[in-house]
C-alpha cells in the first residue's frame, strides 16, 4: 500500500499517479481507477507513453505472466514508484533493470489499452446507486469503494477464490485525493472533524483486501490539508510505504538557489518491512524531483557549489536549514530529531 | 510469571521484538494467543521459519491461537449473513456504535484458558499492535477497558505473561494514543523501549533499546533498573551492544 502525500497543487503527485498506472498497463496487468473529481476514463487518456522497444517488453509481458505458485497468493506486492513485478516474497527483483521507461510530453496510445482490462469507481456516479452492503459508521464513499473494490478482486479472481482461472494476474488500484472534502469527508476542512475514523477504518480495509489478494494500490491525499496530524500518525502506521511529495511553488524555496535545478523535495517518510526483519534502506534519504519536457526524475539532492562571496552568508543559513531537513531518516529506521552542529 | 511486557517504539519500528518473543514462547512450550493486528499471518510464518519457529505447524498442534485482524474485519463486513457461526467476531466493535472490546477479550479468554486435552507451560498473550484498534475506533479507555481484563485473567488467574507493541512519539499529537501509551507504561512491569538515534539515520546501527524493570512497583521500592544498548538488525539476527560500541566502529 503506497501512501503518497500530495504536494500543493497536486501537479507532481497526479503525475506519479500516471505513472504507476502506466505500468500496470505497460506490463499487463489488470487497473482499477478510482476518483471522485475526474472521470477515470480521462485519467487514462493522459497515461504517459512509454518508451521502450519491443524485444523488452515482450520479455517482460512474459515474466508478468508467469504461472505463481500457491503460497503466493497471500502475499502483498508492494507499488514502489515503478513497480517492482512480484515473483518472489523475500527477495527483491533481481534483473537490476525494473519498470519502465516514459515521455510526459505524449500520452499513451489507445492500442495499449486494448490488451488489458480497467475497472473504474468514479464517485458522483457510483453515489446514484442504491449502497449494498453495511457501512459500519463509515464514510458512505468510502465503504461504496471498498465495496467496489472487494467485488472486482472476487469476480476476477485475484484472491484465488477461482480454481479454475490459470493465468494470475495483478490488480493495480489507484485512489486519488482520498480523504478530500469531495469523498465527503470533512478532515481536510475541519479541525475537530465528525468522524477521524473513517479513513483510518477505510484503510484498514483496504489493507486487508490487498494483503488476501494480487494487488497493489497507491492512493494520493493532500494531506497538507490535514488539520489533525494524528490521522497522519495513524495513517502512516497502516500503509507499507508513506512517501510526500512538496513541490517548490510557491514557496520561498523557489526562488532559492540551492534548488534551482530541482522543482520539489520527495520524502520517504516509510518504507515496508514485509516478511523479514529487516528491509531494505538506500543510502540516501534526501531526494528531490524535477520534471523536464519529457522526464519526470525522481534523485538525490545535490546541494550547488557555494561560489559567490556576496550571497554565502545567506545561503549558510540557509545550507543549515536544509541540512536539518536532509538530517530526518525514514521511519522504519531511525529519525533524527536534533541537527548536529558542526 | 504473571508478568506483562510493554514494547515501545520511538521513530522507529519495534516489530522485530515482537518476532523475537513469539518465537521465543512458542520454542518455550508455551500456549500463545497472538493477537495480530497489522500484518497478514503469512508475515510473521515467513520471518518466524527464519528464526527457527513454524507457525503453521505451531497453530496445527494447538500451541498457537492467531487472530489475524486483517482477514477478521474482512469478513466481518463482506461475510455473507448465513457463513457466520455462533459465535461472534472478535473485532466486532469495528461496525457498532458501541465501542466496547469484549468480543475480543472472548476471544482471548477462550483461546488461553486451559483446556483437558494438551500440557502447555503458561499461558501468553501477544499483541501487535495496540494502536490499530483506536486506528479502528475504539476508545481509549475501551483498549485499556481491555488490557486490564486481559491482565485480570492471562496475569493473575492464569499466570500467564502478557506482551504488547505499541507507537509513541516525543511530539506526537496523537493525545489518544499517547494516553494509553503512558497509562500502560505505569502499569507494566517490564517495558523494552526501542528507538531511533537522536542523531538521525545510521547504517551500523539501527537504534538503541532501553530496558526498565520496573523494580519501583515491587514491595522492596527501589528505583527502576535501567539499561540501555543499541542494536542492529540482520536478516535472522539481531545484535546488542553497548553505546558506542558498535562492530563498525570497533
Amino acid at each position: 500500500l503506497v501512501f503518497t502525500e500530495e504536494d500543493k497543487y497536486g501537479l507532481y503527485s497526479s503525475l506519479l499517479f500516471k505513472y504507476f498506472l502506466a505500468e500496470g498497463v505497460v506490463c499487463g496487468h489488470d487497473l482499477f481507477v478510482a476518483s471522485a473529481k475526474e472521470r477515470p476514463d480521462n485519467i487514462l487518456k493522459e497515461l504517459p507513453a512509454p518508451l521502450l522497444d519491443d524485444t523488452y517488453r515482450n520479455e517482460l509481458g512474459e515474466e508478468a505472466t508467469a504461472v505463481k505458485s500457491e503460497d503466493f497468493q497471500d502475499s502483498m506486492k508492494i507499488a514502489w514508484r515503478y513497480q517492482n513485478l512480484p515473483k518472489m516474497e523475500t527477495s527483491p527483483t533481481t534483473s537490476t533493470k525494473f519498470g519502465h521507461y516514459y515521455d510526459v510530453s505524449k500520452t499513451m496510445s489507445p492500442e495499449l489499452f486494448q490488451s488489458i482490462k480497467w475497472h473504474s469507481f468514479y464517485l458522483p456516479e457510483e453515489l446514484s446507486l442504491p449502497p449494498k452492503m453495511k457501512t459500519c459508521n463509515m464514510n458512505s464513499a468510502y465503504a461504496r469503494l471498498l465495496q467496489s473494490i472487494q467485488r472486482i478482486i472476487y469476480q476476477e479472481g485475484f484472491d484465488g477464490s477461482d480454481p479454475q482461472k490459470k493465468q494470475k494476474n495483478i490488480l493495480r488500484i489507484g485512489i486519488q485525493s482520498l480523504g478530500s472534502m469531495l469523498w465527503g469527508d470533512d478532515i481536510c476542512s475541519s479541525d475537530t472533524p465528525e468522524d477521524i475514523h473513517s479513513l483510518t477504518k477505510f484503510l484498514y480495509v483496504l489493507r486487508g483486501l490487498l494483503r488476501k489478494s494480487l494487488s497493489a494500490c497507491i492512493i494520493t491525499v493532500p494531506a497538507h490539508l490535514i488539520q489533525n496530524k494524528a490521522i497522519m500518525e495513524r495513517v502512516t502506521n497502516l500503509s507499507d510505504t508513506v512517501v510526500g511529495l512538496e513541490s517548490f511553488i510557491g514557496s520561498e524555496r523557489e526562488t532559492n538557489p540551492l534548488y534551482k535545478d530541482y522543482h520539489g523535495l520527495f520524502h520517504v517518510h516509510q518504507i515496508p518491512r514485509l516478511n523479514s526483519l529487516i528491509c531494505d534502506v538506500s543510502d540516501t534519504k534526501d531526494l528531490a524531483f524535477r520534471l523536464k519536457r519529457k522526464l519526470f526524475t525522481i534523485e538525490r539532492l545535490h546541494l550547488p557549489p557555494d561560489l559567490s562571496d556576496t550571497v554565502s552568508r545567506a545561503s549558510k543559513q540557509d545550507l543549515a536549514e536544509s541540512a536539518k531537513l536532509l538530517s530526518s531518516g525514514c521511519g522504519a529506521m531511525a529519525i533524527g530529531k536534533k541537527h548536529l552542529d558542526f | 510469571q504473571g508478568k506483562f511486557t510493554l514494547l515501545r517504539d520511538t521513530r522507529t519500528d519495534g516489530s522485530f521484538l515482537v518476532h523475537h518473543f513469539l518465537s521465543f514462547y512458542l520454542r518455550a512450550g508455551c500456549k500463545v494467543c497472538f493477537v495480530a493486528l497489522l500484518q497478514s499471518f503469512s508475515h510473521y510464518n515467513v520471518v518466524a521459519q527464519k528464526l527457527g519457529v513454524s507457525l503453521t505447524a505451531a497453530r496445527e498442534r494447538g500451541q498457537l491461537v492467531f487472530l489475524e485482524g486483517l482477514r477478521s474485519c474482512l469478513d466481518l463486513l463482506f461475510g455473507e449473513e448465513e457463513e457466520q457461526s455462533g459465535e461472534p467476531s472478535p473485532l466486532q466493535f469495528v461496525s457498532e456504535s458501541a465501542s466496547n472490546l469484549k468480543a475480543l477479550f472472548d476471544f482471548v479468554r477462550t483461546a488461553l484458558t486451559p483446556t483437558g486435552s494438551g500440557s502447555w507451560k503458561g499461558p501468553v498473550l501477544l499483541v501487535d499492535d495496540l494502536g490499530v484498534l483506536l486506528s479502528l475506533g475504539a476508545t481509549p479507555v475501551a483498549v485499556l477497558d481491555f488490557i486490564h481484563y486481559c491482565r485480570v485473567t492471562v496475569c493473575s488467574q492464569l499466570k500467564g505473561n502478557i506482551v504488547v507493541l505499541v507507537h509513541s512519539n516525543e511530539d506526537s499529537e496523537d493525545e489518544e494514543n499517547e494516553l494509553v501509551v503512558n497509562s500502560l507504561c505505569h502499569h507494566s512491569d517490564l517495558i523494552l523501549w526501542v528507538e531511533g538515534l537522536a542523531t538521525g539515520f545510521c547504517k551500523d546501527v539501527h537504534g538503541e533499546i532501553k530496558i526498565i524493570r520496573r523494580t519501583s512497583l515491587e514491595l522492596t521500592a527501589e528505583q527502576d533498573h535501567v539499561q540501555i544498548y543499541q542494536y542492529k538488525i540482520q536478516d535472522k539476527n539481531v545484535t546488542f551492544f553497548a553505546r558506542g560500541l558498535s562492530a563498525a566502529i570497533l
